[in-house]
């Protein structure tokens, strides 16, 4: 089952894919992060990946481009699940949002984008989620220090 | 310290007001006659530590806009710097009710990566205790929720099972709550003497219980009006704001990953996949209560079919060597030694897997470089998910209505807030 509908999906995305192959039960599809927005909205339309598990991105330092923005999505239908990569540079770490076609993106691009600094064109509220107003920096990017501290209250001499 | 040429305390310098650390959605358009309110992030009546900011007009909410962050621990951050084996206590504190899946989702997905198949005594047994972990989040979900509107005595019978359950998995793994039983490979140990039949005396003792909530609950006419036709979502729009668990069913979706994508022993057992038909809280609350009675069919079962055999993989790539040998052979000290100092050697690769974790979908994505070290660990946790679309439950609704809805949403701030 899983098998025929990867094959489906790289048969029928192979010009507008880098790469694809399957890991650990997954398709694993690398594409430039302009192709992103079309790809997902066939991927959801012609194959219902209906389901938008989870953005999140992986800091490769002194690699060129720095960021690894990764999507999964899973479809309720066939029950497989597919990872979106894409790299995106540090100078402009940007991607297009996937709001439009999934709610559950609005979310979880906040938390990527305070994590990481990458921008979703496109998704009107960027605001931090786990974070607070005012946060300096990304810290799970590799160079914020684990131990650096930005107290809003000043603590007790 | 006292101020200069008089008697007393001196006056306190004027503190500079704490910037507040949120950004309402409502700054920006607000409209003539309407209230906006905090509720929370401490707040008696909120199922957690959440900050809910509602707009209102009279009783009904307008919008809402839901906060999350107040437990953030930076878990994700402290994990790229312990070994693959000191992770498994800070996943146990994701889903702090039902601790166990969360080990054993964390240790299966670094499993894949090394290519360890555990035995099937093992498989058995995490099974058997995942679904034990899920009739104790459920119980102290539908506890929690029933006591938020009034019903004391329901909540009580539910936390005195509950406890009973917990001093039992004390009994094997040494904690109440937070067990770091899991291992990569296995298990940390084998069950104590007389633990199973001790397991079918709870169940049996839980099913009375339960019982008495039914008829406590089912059909009060109170819990009803509270329930029924609250807190609606429907199952597109579940699915499209990515709502797993006890929620998508209650829409009456049948998706289930032990059912759709079977893991650890699920394929060999028999069970039902409850689903509710409006996806309103009543819905939620029954639906868990069914997966209840379905957990204790399934550790039945388990129970049944639990075969012999070692719980630990035979690979020491992963599994520490037995403590004899470690005392008696130099290369198992060292083993052991390059096991606990640098960590289980993981292949270089990224990997997503998730379990049917009692929220809906707990998946970890991690990512190795081949250290023993992780280079990312990423969480997709349910609750963070729910409550990026909580607000489409509870906007349109009563402000009353915010409690045992969010209730039945159960978000649990460990795994929301990382």
């Amino acid at each position: 089952m899983a098998d025929s509908v990867f094959d489906l999906v790289q048969a029928q995305l192979a010009p507008s894919i880098g790469q694809a192959s399957v890991a650990h039960g997954v398709l694993v599809l690398e594409l430039p992060a302009a192709e992103l927005a079309g790809v997902v909205g066939r991927l959801k339309a012609e194959f219902r990946f209906d389901m938008f598990l989870d953005v999140t991105a992986v800091d490769w330092p002194g690699q060129d481009p720095r960021f690894e923005v990764v999507y999964h999505f899973y479809s309720t239908q066939h029950h497989v699940r597919v990872r979106l990569k894409t790299r995106v540079a540090e100078a402009d770490p940007t991607v297009d949002t996937l709001v439009p076609l999934y709610g559950s993106a609005r979310y979880m691009e906040r938390e990527c984008h305070e994590m990481y600094g990458i921008v979703f064109r496109g998704n009107a509220d960027l605001r931090p989620a786990l974070l607070y107003e005012g946060f300096v920096g990304h810290p799970l990017r590799k160079d914020y220090p684990k131990l650096q501290e930005q107290p809003l209250v000043e603590y007790r001499k | 310290m006292t101020a200069p040429g008089g008697i007393g305390p001196a006056v306190k310098p004027a503190v500079k007001p704490f910037p507040n650390p949120v950004r309402t959605d409502f700054d920006r358009i607000r409209t003539e006659g309407r209230v906006y309110v905090n509720i929370g992030p401490s707040h008696p009546a909120t199922h957690g530590t959440v900050q809910i900011i509602a707009e209102l007009d009279g009783e009904r909410v307008v919008r809402t806009d839901v906060h999350p962050g107040y437990l953030h621990r930076g878990f994700e951050k402290e994990c790229e710097s312990h070994t693959w084996h000191n992770l498994i206590p800070y996943v146990d504190r994701l889903n702090y009710v039902s601790a166990l899946i969360n080990d054993f989702a964390y240790c299966e997905a670094v499993e894949k990566l090394m290519g360890v198949e555990i035995t099937p005594r093992c498989r058995y047994l995490r099974t058997l205790l995942s679904e034990y972990s899920r009739i104790i989040d459920h119980i102290t979900c539908i506890a929690a929720g029933v006591m938020e509107i009034g019903a004391m005595t329901a909540f009580l019978y539910l936390m005195t099972i509950r406890d009973y359950m917990y001093e039992h998995l004390a009994n094997l793994t040494g904690a109440r709550v937070t067990y770091s039983y899991g291992r990569i490979g296995g298990l940390a140990a084998d069950l104590p003497e007389g633990w199973l039949a001790r397991l079918e005396e709870l169940l049996v003792q839980q099913e009375e219980f339960v019982g008495r909530v039914h008829g406590l609950m089912d059909r009060n006419r109170i819990f009803i009006d509270r329930m029924r036709d609250v807190g609606v979502i429907s199952t597109a729009d579940a699915i499209n704001w990515g709502f797993t668990g006890p929620i998508l069913r209650s829409t009456g979706a049948a998706r289930d990953l032990r059912k759709d994508t079977p893991y650890l022993a699920y394929a060999d057992l028999d069970f039902d996949v409850p689903v509710g038909i409006k996806g309103d809280n009543y819905d939620r609350y029954y639906v868990r209560m069914r997966e209840i009675d379905e957990s204790v069919y399934m550790i039945r079962q388990c129970v049944d079919a639990l075969p012999g055999g070692p719980i630990n993989v035979d690979d020491r790539r992963c599994v520490l060597p037995p403590k004899s040998l470690v005392y008696t052979e130099i290369e198992s000290l060292i083993n052991h030694f390059k096991l606990i100092m640098d960590g289980p050697e993981v292949p270089v690769g990224d990997v997503y897997s998730a379990h049917e974790a009692s929220n809906g979908e707990l998946g970890f994505y991690l990512v190795s470089t081949g250290k023993g070290i992780p280079h990312k660990v990423h969480v997709r946790s349910p609750s963070f998910v729910h409550i990026g679309g909580v607000h489409l439950m509870l906007d349109g609704g009563q402000l009353a209505d915010i409690i045992p809805t969010f209730g039945s949403v159960n978000m649990i701030g460990g795994e929301c807030d990382r």
